[in-house]
């Protein structure tokens, strides 16, 4: 108790230093627990995806279509028991900057492939019943203002013109990592429309997502679809839902470990700063420690007051750092609004939050403890602060 | 006013060299961070820009934005190439190249990941409509063969796609016969083959874009004009430079703005970095400054004194993380751009302007950070400045 007391007096004996170190720790572990959080959710699609989903798309790549056709031969591979289908839509709400993912689905397959989109049983049938009808997550509705009954129009890139949606129903999401900033609808409008307009652009799928019962054997289902159109015309290729997803990440890949190391530099330059307190802090005091030493303290006191109060410094700025990483994480979530569909604080930033401080406290003041542990007490003495 | 000599601010710095570096250091980590974000979204923005000529014009499906969205009917190409103003290459040939833009995802080296490649179908007009591409290893593809060329960064980043591999889609195996040398722009992302052979493999009825050259670089008005007379044609034309660099443009303000956004909150910790250490260079020589005041120097020749101390400090700082940043030069990264969904390599860079943002980002942290300890040196009283000497 002591102890303690004393290095909370030395630790704020010189408040403007102290109290500026604290700022800069602050702003390190806070921005440090925001980026990672960021990263975190590139990785929303990988944790958000279920292990009873495969999902089969084009073996060339992403942009060419399936043929509808496959459907029916999907559904007779063993270990299948849904089978529904989704093609990216690609359109544009207002202007380009109000970018959301949109996709065309078979509804009635695609909801029951997806239990954790909550729809009341009404808005449900609302929306199965209406070919125009379209469903969207809580917080894309929340993001624009829609309500039940408005009309969204979107500007196709991919399929050309202006196409409008009744808005059908708002779903919720079963878990904070469920996806909530989707629009669905019905694939069938879209493609009905094609097949007046464009007869051989008509009948096409972008990706089958595929049931399984038994998790256990995906790889062996996936094997079994694929074997089954090798050498056709449409080789495909398909993979665990999570896996697609990850795909997706790798793509970004560059700019993922860019942001890993600077939220790793972040804490490298707080680590400098908090050093440099500290050696500032160990050279006023030189005579202090010496008289210390006089009075026959061990040089292990000495180091020991040193860790003490630069460990004590660290948790203080940490932990508020820590704290004001959620506001600031729902502020950040609130102004990206669709972009990012995930935007939470994980147990593991937390954890790393609180190691990052622990590691900055050690190490800022190894070398002052070193060095003091090792003052001659005569030199010591002598000097003046 | 008499100035306190720069070689005593200087020396002050020296004297705490501990100090110094470690306050310096913070402050590099922060500008190279600047710096390297900076050079990574130009980089991003030249290569794509470089890509384009502004003699050449192409021609999307109208709100297709992209490539890969595009789709122009035979019929409608055809229509443009009948377009008056259309340069003619040397045997008198027209320069329109109808080309057909596909992705197809290949194992990156090393990480085997997939990722997406541009497979560009093109013809010997594609080639005279890009001087830009120069051979480096193999030969061109014959017209009519499934024989495909792929850019240097594909040949370097990409698994079996390197001299002698075949490629296999389209229900075919296409056999590299050459690697080309795009001069660092964007198709040296790209694999490029025979249009008609990739559209019959991929089952596709139309093209994706068309690419001509004008004769006169300043007659693109009239030529979009005569395209918006024409109701058959629902297709969108741009001068190639604007729609390469409209193709930068999220990705590279994607990087800069999270860049700038992340410098802006490091270089708090930087400047409180360099307040604690001119605060305390302020506190240590309470008895300098009350001896320099007494010897005549008035309060603005110590307040400059100071800042400059601290700007001296995030110079040095400046310096050494621009330093590290001009290091990253050398290396080649890349990544999916969003707007096109593939993949492209790039290298950071380093231009004029952005070394001088950075120094500039540098000096006003060192000003901000300074003036605050600066200020009270200044208003030090000279009595209690010597009393503490």
């Amino acid at each position: 108790m002591f102890l303690l007391k004393l290095l909370l007096l030395n630790a704020f004996r010189h408040k403007l230093r102290t109290g500026l170190t604290i700022v800069g720790l602050v702003v390190a572990v806070g921005s440090f627990g925001l980026l990672r959080t960021l990263i975190d959710a590139w990785y929303a699609g990988v944790e958000a995806s279920s292990s009873t989903r495969l999902i089969t798309r084009s073996a060339v790549s992403l942009t060419f279509p399936l043929p509808l056709s496959y459907a029916q031969r999907l559904k007779s591979v063993d270990g299948v028991t849904t089978i529904s289908w989704a093609n990216w839509f690609g359109g544009v709400y207002q202007t380009e900057r109000n970018f959301f993912p949109q996709f065309a689905v078979e509804p009635g397959t695609y909801l029951t492939l997806y239990p954790e989109y909550r729809l009341s049983n009404d808005e449900k049938q609302a929306f199965l019943r209406d070919r125009q009808g379209a469903i969207v997550g809580r917080k894309l509705a929340n993001t624009y203002g829609w309500k039940i009954g408005d009309q969204i129009p979107l500007r196709g890139t991919i399929y050309p013109g202006t196409w409008t949606f009744t808005l059908r129903g708002i779903w919720d999401g079963a878990e904070a990592k469920t996806d909530e900033s989707q629009m669905l609808f019905h694939w069938a409008y879209i493609n009905e429309s094609l097949r007046q307009k464009y007869g051989a652009r008509a009948d096409v799928v972008g990706v089958y997502v595929l049931g399984i019962d038994e998790p256990q054997n995906a790889a062996l289902i996936s094997q079994r679809v694929d074997t089954q159109f090798r050498n056709s015309q449409a080789e495909n290729m398909t993979e665990t839902e999570a896996a697609f997803q990850l795909s997706f990440v790798s793509m970004s890949e560059a700019i993922l470990v860019a942001i890993e190391a600077v939220s790793y530099i972040i804490i490298v330059i707080i680590m400098a700063v908090m050093a440099n307190t500290m050696t500032m802090t160990a050279r006023e005091r030189m005579a202090e420690y010496a008289t210390l030493k006089a009075l026959g303290f061990s040089p292990g006191f000495v180091v020991r007051l040193l860790f003490g109060e630069s460990l004590l410094i660290a948790l203080i700025g940490g932990g508020l750092g820590l704290l004001l990483t959620f506001p600031a994480v729902a502020a950040i979530a609130g102004a990206l609004g669709s972009f990012l569909p995930v935007f939470q604080v994980q147990g593991s930033t937390v954890a790393l939050q609180c190691g990052a401080a622990l590691v900055v406290g050690v190490v800022a003041a190894a070398w002052p403890a070193w060095r003091m542990s090792r003052i001659d007490i005569v030199q010591g003495l002598r000097h003046i602060g | 006013m008499k100035a306190i000599p720069l070689s005593y601010i200087a020396r002050n710095l020296w004297v705490r060299r501990v100090t110094t570096l470690l306050t310096a250091g913070g402050m590099a980590l922060v500008v190279y961070t600047f710096a390297t974000v900076l050079m990574m979204s130009e980089g991003i923005r030249a290569t794509l820009v470089a890509t384009g000529r502004p003699d050449n014009v192409l021609v999307l499906r109208k709100g297709a934005g992209a490539e890969i969205n595009s789709g122009i009917e035979r019929q409608q190409a055809s229509i443009l190439e009948t377009l008056p103003g259309i340069a003619t290459g040397r045997q008198g040939e027209m320069l329109v190249s109808k080309e057909t833009v596909v992705l197809n995802s290949l194992p990156k080296r090393g990480s085997g990941k997939p990722s997406n490649v541009t497979m560009r179908g093109t013809g010997p007009a594609g080639l005279a409509l890009r001087p830009q591409l120069t051979l480096a290893e193999g030969r061109w593809f014959r017209p009519g063969t499934a024989e495909i060329v792929v850019g240097r960064a594909v040949a370097g980043g990409f698994e079996g796609a390197q001299l002698g591999q075949t490629l296999r889609f389209g229900s075919r195996d296409w056999l590299i016969v050459g690697v080309f040398d795009a001069a660092k722009t964007a198709f040296d992302s790209e694999i490029w083959g025979d249009a008609e052979l990739m559209m019959q493999s991929y089952r596709r009825g139309a093209f994706s874009t068309v690419v001509f050259r004008l004769a006169d670089p300043g007659s693109f008005d009239a030529v979009q004009a005569a395209i918006a007379a024409d109701p058959r044609l629902q297709v969108e034309a741009k001068p190639e430079v604007r729609f390469y660099e409209e193709q930068s443009e999220a990705l590279a303000k994607f990087i800069s703005i999270l860049g700038t956004v992340l410098s802006v909150i490091f270089s708090i910790g930087a400047i409180v970095g360099a307040m604690i250490t001119m605060f305390a260079a302020v506190a240590q020589r309470t008895g300098e400054i009350g001896t320099l005041r007494a010897l005549g120097f008035r309060r603005g020749a110590v307040l400059v004194a100071f800042l400059a101390e601290s700007l001296l400090l995030s110079v040095v700082g400046g310096l050494l993380g621009l330093a590290g940043a001009s290091l990253m030069q050398t290396v080649n990264i890349s990544t999916t751009n969003f707007q096109t969904f593939a993949e492209l390599a790039f290298q950071f860079r380093l231009t004029p302007g952005i070394a001088i943002q950075t120094m500039v980002f540098a000096l006003a942290m060192g000003f901000v950070g300074g003036f605050i300890p600066a200020w009270r040196a200044a208003r030090l009283k000279i009595v209690d400045g010597l009393r503490a000497a």
